[in-house]
């Protein structure tokens, strides 16, 4: 990092990258993968969230992590976010859960408003 | 003996001969050897030049470092204050009578060893309890005997007595 | 064959089967083969831990089922018509809310949960790394100064000396290599806010300690995390290297000639360690025991050189406040205690987890609408801060504002931002003997008024405990406390009789209840109580007898069952399995 104009550049083609990687895709999954959330069961839940779309031969969504959200009794959670719609928050998102979540919210673009925990 | 040596080695080799590493050493070699044998520590002490007496005053102070070999299975129960308000005691007891031991014992036929740990973060979902390296929380008596009957590999069904 | 209702059974096949085996059994027992269909569903898309049943026509779901509890689905739910309620799944618990509360502010925890933390591309996006870029090409050490003495930032770590002071000091004292050093031995029981800072949010850290060096005049600095928290130090190493990747450590920072690079020091499980000279003594691979102060570390720290100290929070606000000017900081939060502070609430309230808060919300705000209320609507008693060498805010103070003097002035501390809610089901007796446990076990020897004045604290509590206290322990333990803190050198020991002492100030008459009375009001302690099924209640479904691990429970099947108070040693498992809620404490 020699100047702050290269600082400049790379968050604009930071910004530029989330931009296209949300044209791409249908809908961006995000799931909290701190402490809490893995005592939890989160690393079992992302498993399952990319099996499940694995499974049915969803490539057009982004899975990605986070931090703990602060909604520590909740976890594990899950963020759903389809197009440019408002990002949905889930709680105990369980490996039961995820197939149904999925095809909820993913395929059908309908929140799951029983697990909601952020409206 | 001379495998855990060489691993001992091998250790201080990737942090360097220097008394500044020393708690990560020590740590290390704990880690990976399951405790910290007097062969060890002497040999710790010759590679960084310390008197094996410091070695032992700084492995004897953390808590992490065993002097004593542990069971195969390591079982830390987070035994502090946000842990115990939402129903530690009951899972303290649950553990010692479902493993056999007190805490701070290790069982007979070396399967588990029963520790406590200090607060890990996860207090959210506590009691929280770390079997060797996985952490697990929302703890209860019955939900501690599942856990430790999975890691035992036994399949538990019953009927009414 | 027309069916009264269907029970389907899910879950991994080899498991469910003994769950179905047992339910048909029952079912068979009871006569009801011919009115209950038991149907196992076979198309599993995933396998779920868990055993669970819906049963139809009623739609209820049950979960963790074992054989046990699947004939006792029969019993009760097929049979008689009552749905086992703590069997089912309970999907009312998740309930929507809005989050962040209103009366959070995020200025630390801005980018946690929010950004990738493993992409620094990501807090770049966020504007990260644009404060250090400011600092190093516009901004003299003496600037960024004078913006932090705007901004008043004060150490969160809990003594609260104003961060400016402390950077000041070490940027004076003489010394040919000076070091930063960032505190993330969290030790506190039941705080965590820098565990996500950490594993959420790692360059702001990094940032707020390269911002730090340039000002000090330091080349090298250590981060000492506790080695509890394994996947903070994973993060921040990540952190580390693609910092390092994009030159934003190493030389030659933004082509300003500054150069500053950063190691992590993992700490191998000691309280005292998050004691700063202690701490010090660890990163040198020593024991870690404190250092008599003066001279400070500032002037005197690792290595015996002059070095500045802070806690993970401290640097994370750092960047924040440069990029948006002290003034703006200093506009949140009391007269003496400005900007905002994370605290991690645990315990008996309804949401525990992470929450940020102006400085100077009131205790009644955090508790009951930023936490939600105590748990099951249960009567407030009083709330821990300043973890295990803090002290408790009782009801009557519940309207006080949160800033480090209030704190102090009724006999408690910030610390590091632990808040563990207590309700009329905690006897500060117990609470009291556990705290002194804590401080008891950690206390790493040196001084002898700390290392044998918690023994002695500790004796006297477990006696109360015990039923085994006597008139003058309450007298000895405020004597007692007194003369530790005074004779011991650091935190630890200065705080360590603090939790008794103001339990003792707050709820005087809970310790005279197990002295004089024999009696525990909050039905905590062992000695003092007594288990009892409730014969009316009782179903006699024989669970809290086969559970029991002394076997102290008898009884037939289907009648009520006796607990023997001479075998039980009051575990309270029977309170806990029974489903009709039939033991009570006494």
């Amino acid at each position: 990092m020699k100047s702050l104009e290269e600082l400049q550049k790379i968050k604009e083609r930071a910004l530029q990258r989330r931009k296209l990687s949300g044209e791409g895709s249908r809908a961006r999954v995000v799931v909290a993968m701190g402490t809490c959330g893995i005592a939890a069961g989160a690393r079992d839940t992302m498993t399952a969230i990319l099996s499940e779309l694995e499974s049915r031969s969803i490539t057009d969504v982004v899975v990605t992590q986070t931090g703990c959200i602060g909604l520590c009794e909740f976890e594990p959670i899950v963020q759903i976010q389809v197009g440019e719609s408002d990002m949905v928050t889930y709680g105990k998102i369980d490996v039961g859960r995820v197939p149904e979540l999925i095809d909820g919210h993913v395929v059908g673009g309908v929140p799951v408003a029983k697990w909601q925990v952020r409206k | 003996m001379e495998d855990v040596l060489a691993t001992t080695d091998g250790i201080i080799d990737v942090h360097g001969a220097d008394q500044e590493a020393l708690v990560e050493i020590l740590r290390e070699v704990n880690e990976v050897s399951g405790h910290l044998s007097r062969e060890q520590m002497q040999r710790i002490a010759s590679r960084l030049s310390l008197p094996l007496s410091k070695v032992y005053s700084v492995a004897s102070f953390y808590s992490l470092i065993s002097l004593e070999p542990l069971g195969k299975h390591v079982v830390r129960f987070c035994q502090d204050a946000p842990c115990h308000v939402v129903g530690g005691q009951q899972v303290w007891e649950a553990l010692e009578h479902e493993l056999g031991i007190p805490f701070g014992a290790t069982s007979l036929d070396g399967e588990w060893s029963l520790l406590t740990t200090s607060c890990i973060g996860a207090c959210a979902v506590g009691p929280v309890m770390m079997v060797d390296s996985d952490i697990h929380g929302n703890l209860d008596p019955q939900k501690v005997r599942e856990i430790i009957a999975r890691y035992r590999g036994e399949e538990r069904s019953g009927g009414i007595v | 064959m027309a069916y009264r209702a269907h029970v389907i059974i899910s879950g991994d096949p080899q498991q469910a089967q003994p769950v179905t085996v047992a339910l048909l059994d029952e079912i068979g027992l009871l006569g009801l083969s011919n009115e209950i269909e038991v149907l196992a569903a076979t198309d599993l898309t995933v396998a779920t831990p868990s055993i669970e049943a819906i049963v139809y026509p009623d739609g209820v779901h049950y979960r963790d089922l074992t054989p046990d509890n699947a004939r006792l689905v029969a019993t009760e739910h097929l049979l008689k018509g009552r749905p086992v309620q703590n069997l089912m799944v309970q999907e009312q618990a998740v309930e929507p809310l809005d989050e962040p509360s209103t009366k959070e502010v995020r200025v630390v925890l801005r980018n946690v949960g929010v950004i990738n933390p493993e992409s620094i591309d990501d807090y770049i996006a966020q504007d990260g790394y644009a404060a250090l870029g400011k600092v190093l090409t516009e901004m003299t050490p003496d600037g960024v100064l004078a913006e932090l003495k705007t901004s008043a930032l004060r150490g969160r770590g809990g003594a609260g000396f104003p961060a400016w002071m402390k950077w000041t000091f070490a940027r004076n004292a003489p010394g040919d290599q000076k070091y930063v050093v960032c505190n993330g031995d969290e030790g506190d029981p039941g705080a965590f806010m820098n565990r996500r800072v950490l594993e959420g949010d790692p360059h702001s850290v990094l940032e707020g300690m390269a911002i730090a060096a340039y000002v000090i005049g330091a080349t090298q600095g250590y981060l000492y995390v506790r080695a509890e928290y394994p996947i903070a130090i994973r993060t921040l190493r990540v952190a580390i290297e693609q910092a390092r990747e994009y030159g934003l450590l190493g030389k030659d920072i933004f082509g300003t000639g500054f150069c500053f690079d950063l190691e992590v020091r993992m700490g191998a499980g000691a309280f005292v360690c998050g004691e700063e000279t202690a701490l010090m003594e660890s990163v040198q691979g020593n024991r870690g025991q404190p250092r008599t102060r003066p001279p400070f570390p500032a002037t005197s720290g690792l290595w015996g050189k002059p070095t500045n100290i802070n806690n993970v929070e401290t640097y994370a606000n750092v960047p924040q406040i440069l990029l948006n000017g002290g003034a703006w900081f200093a506009a949140m939060g009391t007269e003496k205690s400005k900007g905002t502070k994370t605290f991690a609430i645990a315990g008996k309230v309804k949401r525990t987890g992470l929450i940020e808060v102006p400085l100077g919300i009131t205790v009644r705000e955090i508790v009951y609408d930023v936490g939600g209320g105590v748990l099951n609507d249960k009567a407030f008693k009083a709330v821990q801060t300043g973890g295990p060498l803090g002290g408790c805010i009782p009801e009557k103070h519940l309207d006080m504002p949160v800033d480090y003097e209030s704190l102090a002035s009724v006999g408690s501390a910030m610390g590091s931002g632990g808040f563990i809610v207590m309700d009329e089901e905690t006897c500060m007796v117990d609470m009291a003997r556990f705290f002194m446990e804590f401080a008891q076990e950690e206390s790493c020897g040196k001084c002898v008024p700390c290392r044998v004045g918690t023994r002695k604290m500790l004796d006297i509590l477990e006696a109360i405990c015990a039923g085994k206290g006597k008139p003058g322990d309450i007298e000895a333990l405020e004597t007692l406390g007194r003369s530790v803190k005074i004779g011991s050198l650091c935190g630890l020991g200065q705080g360590a009789p603090n939790p008794v002492l103001s339990m003792i100030e707050n709820f005087r008459e809970e310790y005279e209840a197990h002295i004089y009375d024999k009696r525990c009001p909050a039905k905590v302690c062992r000695a003092l109580i007594e288990y009892k099924i409730d014969p009316e209640t009782c179903i006699g479904c024989t669970r809290c007898a086969r559970n029991c691990p002394v076997n102290a429970i008898t009884g037939i099947a289907r009648q009520p069952h006796v607990i023997d108070p001479e075998i039980c040693i009051r575990c309270g498992i029977c309170a806990q399995v029974c489903p009709v809620n039939a033991v009570s404490v006494e």
